[in-house]
C-alpha cells in the first residue's frame, strides 16, 4: 500500500505540478494536424489535450448548450465571431490557426491537368463538393467556379457532400471522378498523396480561414492558455504546413 | 365394386407408411387405428395436402398421383373435414359455404346455400362471424362448406373428436343422416370405435403405418382373427329395421335377418333403419332356449369358431344366427362344461343392446 | 418566425415520393421474401433472415458506405448498372429508392413474416381443399388474415423511409429535387445555423411520425385472429 502511494507520488511528480487536461473542439478536416499537434503538445507542456472531432455547426449548437468544452478549432471563421459575440467565447482570443487551400482533385492519375483546364472541358460524370451553404470548402469552390465561369455548364454535374470529408470520399471512391477537397485531405509532407490534382491559385477564391477561440469554459485555465500558445508556436506551425495548410 | 384405390408408401423420421388398399366407391369408409397409426397422413396423402414418395391415388377412374403425375390438391374434386372446423376467420358463415362452392365453378345460388344450410341447421347462422359459433355448430358449418363443392370425395378427419360429447352427440345424427343421402365415398378417420360402429359401411384398421385389416364392418368387428375382437369393448353391429312398439310394456321391436330384438320404446318411426350394436361380454350362451330367464333377446344360432381372449381365463365364441354374425365372450371353463365345438347349435342370449341413433 | 421555403417544400414532396415508391416496393419484394421465410424449412433460413435484420443494427452510415463502394464505378453493383446502361445510382433518386429498400427492408418483412407465421399452414389448406389456387390464397385468405401485419409493415416502412439520413448523407449528394430529403434539410439548417427553419422541419417530422405511430397503434389493436 504504501509502495503504492509512493509510486502515484512519483508519477505526478514526473509531470510539471501544473499538469492538467484541456478539452478541444477541432473541425473535421482538422483532425489529423490535431491529433499529431496533440501528441508534441503533451510531451512539450505536460497537458493532455483531449480532442473531439465534428461539424462545426454541431459543435457552435453544443457549445451554446453547455458543451465542456474549453477550446474551439473552426472550419471557418464566422462561427468563432458569432461565438465571441454572443459571450460564448473569450473576448480577443480568436486568431486565425490555419488557411485552408482548395484543390480540384481526382483519384485517378493524370484525370486532372496542372491548370484545371479539365473543369472547363468538363469531361466527367460527376463534381463534388462540399455544401456551400454550410462548408467553407464549398463555398470557396463555387467562388471558383463563378470566377472561371464554369458554374451553370457544371451546375448538373454537381454533388454536395455534407462536409468537406464526404466529399472527399464521393471523389476518392470513384462516384464522381472530381471534386473540390482540402489540399490537406490529399497532401502529405509536401506532395500529392494519390490521384491527380490542381492546386486552386489562392486568388481565385476567398482565403478559407480557419479561427480558433478560447471558450468562457476555458478563460483563466492554464492547460487551455497553453494550447492557444502552443498552436501558435513554430512546432505546431510546421505540422500544420505539412498538412498543406497555409499559415 | 372397387373404386378408389390407394397405395402409398412414404417415409417420415421415425414412421413408415405403407399401404395398398381397395376400397368401395360408395358408402362410408371408416380409417380406424391408435394416433400414429397413419391414418390421418394417409387421408392427408388422399387429399394432396401430403406428397407421398411413392404412391398411385386412384379415385373413382380418376388418378391423382402416380410415378409421373401429382394433381395439387385444389384440382381434386374432395371435400375435406378437418378436426378443427377451420372456418375462414374473416367470412361470415354465408361467405365460408360460398368459398369453395365459387371456386369449384358451380354458380353461387344462395337457394343451394341455403337448402345446405337447413340441412345441417345452420340457417340462422348465415350472417355470422365463426369466432360467434359454437364448436358444434363450427363444424357443422365445415362440412356443409366441403359438400358445397359437390365433392365425389369426402374426406374427413375425426370431425368429432375436438368437440365434447354433447356437441359429438349434436353433430352425429346429421353424419348418420349423410351417410344413407350422400352417394359419393366418404373416407372417414376416427379413433373412437363408438363413432366407426355408427358411420362406417367398410372399415379399415391401421396399425403402425400397415393396414391390418380391410373389410365390411360387420366382418370386421365379427371375425376372430380381427384385432378389434379382442378389444374389452369388443362386439358387432347389426343392422335392423323398426318394426313397432308395445306401448303396454314401453318396448320397441326391432327386426333383423335373425329374429327380432326387443329394446325399452325409444322414439322411432316404424318401419325406420337403426344400427344396433352388441357387445361380446353382453352375450351368454345357453344350450337351451326354453329355460326361464330374465333375458328376453334369445336366438338360436351355431358356433361358428372359438379363440382365445387376451384374458387367459376367457375365450371368444363366434356365433352365426341365420347369416348374421354375433360375438360372445365367455369364460373358457363355461365353453368346457357346455362342451362348446364348431358347428354345435346353440342360443345366444343377449343381455344388453345399444341402439346406434 | 420563418416560413419554410421553396427548397424546404420540394424536400418534403421529394420524401414522401421516395418513401410512397419504398413502400410499394418493399411490399412487392418483402411479401415473397416473408413468406418464403415464414414457411421454408431450407438451412438458408438463418442467413438470410440475418441478412434481412442487419439493417437494424447496423448504423446507416455503415449501410450508406456499402452501397456506394458497391455502387460506385468500381463496384459490382455500379459494374452492372453500367453495363445495363442504367448508369450509375449514386446521386440518383433511384439509388436513394435502391438504398431505403434495403435499408428499409426488415420493418417490412418482419411484421408481414410474424403475420404469416402467426395465421399457420390450415387456413391455406382449407383453402386448397376448397378449390383455391396458391395465387388466390394468398389474396382471399392470406391477405385478409395478415392484414395487421401488411399495415403495420407498410406505415414502419413509410415512417422509417421517411426518417432515414444516414444513407442518404451518404450515397445522395444533396441535389434539390432528386436526393436532397427532409432529413437533409434539416441537416443542412442546422448547419447554417437556420434554427427557425430547421424548427419547422424537425417539429413536422415529430409530429408526422407520432401521428403515424399513433394511428398504427390504436387503429391495429393487435387482432391476430386465429382460425376458428
Amino acid at each position: 500500500m504504501r509502495n503504492l502511494f509512493s509510486l502515484l507520488l512519483l508519477t505526478s511528480l514526473a509531470n510539471p505540478a501544473f499538469a492538467d487536461e484541456v478539452k478541444v473542439a477541432v473541425a473535421a478536416n482538422f483532425t489529423a494536424p490535431m491529433q499529431k499537434i496533440a501528441v508534441e503538445f503533451e510531451k512539450d507542456t505536460g497537458h493532455k489535450a483531449l480532442v473531439s472531432t465534428g461539424a462545426t455547426g454541431a459543435f457552435y449548437a453544443q457549445i451554446k448548450n453547455g458543451a465542456p468544452f474549453e477550446i474551439f478549432l473552426s472550419a471557418d471563421d464566422e462561427t468563432p465571431a458569432k461565438l465571441e459575440a454572443e459571450g460564448a467565447g473569450v473576448k480577443g482570443s480568436r486568431f486565425t490557426y490555419a488557411i485552408g487551400r482548395l484543390v480540384l482533385w481526382s483519384a485517378k492519375p493524370g484525370f486532372v491537368d496542372a491548370r484545371g483546364e479539365v473543369l472547363k472541358k468538363g469531361d466527367f460524370n460527376k463534381l463534388a463538393l462540399a455544401n456551400p451553404k454550410t462548408a467553407p470548402y464549398g463555398s470557396a469552390a463555387l467562388e471558383v467556379m463563378k470566377k472561371l465561369g464554369v458554374q451553370e455548364a457544371l451546375q448538373p454535374k454537381i454533388v454536395q457532400g455534407e462536409n468537406i470529408s464526404q466529399t472527399f470520399q464521393f471523389v476518392s471512391t470513384g462516384n464522381a471522378e472530381v471534386g473540390f477537397v482540402a489540399l490537406s485531405q490529399v497532401w502529405q509532407d509536401g506532395v500529392l498523396k494519390s490521384g491527380s490534382a490542381w492546386i486552386v491559385p489562392a486568388d481565385l477564391y476567398a482565403p478559407i480561414r480557419q479561427d480558433a477561440i478560447l471558450l468562457a469554459k476555458g478563460e483563466g485555465k492554464p492547460a487551455a492558455e497553453a494550447l492557444l500558445k502552443y498552436l501558435k508556436g513554430d512546432k505546431a506551425k510546421a505540422v500544420i504546413k505539412s498538412y498543406g495548410y497555409e499559415r | 365394386m372397387n373404386a378408389i384405390s390407394l397405395r402409398v408408401q412414404h417415409a417420415f423420421p421415425g414412421f413408415a407408411l405403407d399401404v395398398d388398399l381397395q376400397l368401395p366407391g360408395r358408402g362410408v369408409t371408416v380409417l380406424f387405428g391408435h394416433s400414429g397409426s397413419g391414418k390421418t397422413t394417409l387421408l392427408r396423402c388422399v387429399a394432396g395436402l401430403e406428397r407421398a414418395a411413392d404412391a398411385r391415388i386412384e379415385v373413382n377412374g380418376n388418378c391423382w398421383q402416380a410415378a409421373d403425375r401429382f394433381t395439387p390438391t385444389w384440382q381434386r374434386e374432395i371435400g375435406y373435414v378437418f378436426q378443427e372446423a377451420s372456418l375462414f376467420p374473416h367470412l361470415d358463415v354465408c361467405g365460408n359455404l360460398a368459398f369453395g362452392m365459387k371456386r369449384a365453378g358451380a354458380t353461387v345460388h344462395q337457394d343451394e346455400i341455403r337448402v345446405m344450410a337447413a340441412r345441417f341447421g345452420i340457417e340462422h347462422l348465415l350472417g355470422r362471424k365463426p369466432d360467434g359459433l359454437s364448436g358444434g355448430e363450427r363444424q357443422r358449418v365445415a362440412i356443409a362448406r366441403a359438400l358445397l363443392t359437390r365433392p365425389r370425395l369426402l374426406l374427413m378427419d375425426e370431425p368429432l373428436s375436438a368437440l365434447d360429447h354433447a356437441r359429438k352427440q349434436e353433430i352425429l345424427p346429421y353424419l348418420e343422416r349423410l351417410h344413407d343421402e350422400l352417394d359419393i365415398p366418404v373416407l372417414y378417420v376416427t379413433h373412437q370405435i363408438e363413432e366407426a360402429a355408427r358411420l362406417a359401411d367398410h372399415l379399415v384398421l391401421l396399425e403402425a403405418g400397415r393396414v391390418v385389416l380391410s373389410a365390411p364392418l360387420t366382418e370386421a368387428l365379427s371375425r376372430l382373427d380381427s384385432p378389434l375382437a379382442r378389444d374389452h369393448d369388443a362386439g358387432v353391429v347389426v343392422p335392423t329395421q323398426v318394426l313397432g312398439h308395445d306401448e303396454a310394456w314401453h318396448l320397441t321391436h326391432l327386426g333383423f335377418a335373425g329374429g327380432e330384438i326387443q329394446v325399452s320404446q325409444r322414439a322411432l318411426h316404424v318401419g325406420q333403419a337403426v344400427r344396433v350394436r352388441i357387445l361380446a361380454r353382453d352375450i351368454s350362451i345357453a344350450l337351451s332356449g326354453d329355460n326361464a330367464s330374465s333375458i328376453q333377446n334369445r336366438f338360436a344360432c351355431a358356433v361358428t369358431g372359438i379363440a382365445p381372449a387376451e384374458d387367459p381365463a376367457q375365450c371368444l365364441v363366434a356365433l352365426d344366427v341365420k347369416g348374421v354374425a354375433l360375438l360372445a365372450r365367455i369364460t373358457r371353463l363355461s365353453a368346457e362344461r357346455l362342451g362348446l365345438v364348431v358347428g354345435k347349435p346353440v342360443w345366444a342370449q343377449v343381455k344388453a343392446v345399444a341402439l346406434l341413433d | 418566425m420563418l416560413l419554410p421555403d421553396s427548397q424546404d417544400w420540394a424536400a418534403i414532396w421529394l420524401t414522401l415520393k421516395l418513401a410512397s415508391i419504398v413502400t410499394v416496393l418493399l411490399l412487392i419484394l418483402g411479401t415473397p421474401l416473408a413468406w418464403w421465410l415464414a414457411r421454408t424449412h431450407s438451412r438458408l433460413r438463418g442467413a438470410i433472415s440475418a441478412l434481412v435484420a442487419l439493417p437494424l443494427v447496423l448504423p446507416p452510415t455503415v449501410l450508406g458506405f456499402y452501397l456506394l463502394l458497391l455502387m460506385g464505378p468500381n463496384g459490382p453493383a455500379g459494374q452492372l448498372t453500367q453495363a445495363l446502361g442504367i448508369g450509375l445510382l449514386p446521386f440518383t433518386f433511384a439509388g436513394l429508392v435502391v438504398a431505403s429498400t434495403f435499408y428499409s427492408l426488415p420493418f417490412v418483412v418482419q411484421p408481414i413474416q410474424n403475420a404469416i407465421e402467426a395465421i399457420g399452414p390450415r387456413p391455406l389448406e382449407v383453402a386448397a381443399t376448397l378449390r383455391a389456387r396458391p395465387w388466390d390464397t394468398f389474396w382471399s385468405v392470406v391477405v385478409p388474415l395478415a392484414r395487421p401485419g401488411f399495415l403495420t409493415a407498410a406505415v414502419l416502412g413509410f415512417a422509417h423511409t421517411v426518417g432515414e439520413f444516414g444513407v442518404v448523407l451518404m450515397i445522395g449528394g444533396n441535389i434539390p429535387g432528386a436526393t436532397r430529403v427532409i432529413s437533409v434539410q434539416i441537416y443542412d439548417h442546422v448547419e447554417a445555423l437556420e434554427y427557425a427553419q430547421a424548427h419547422w422541419l424537425a417539429a413536422g417530422m415529430v409530429a408526422f411520425s407520432f401521428v403515424v405511430l399513433f394511428l398504427l397503434y390504436t387503429l391495429n389493436p393487435d387482432a391476430r385472429r386465429k382460425p376458428a
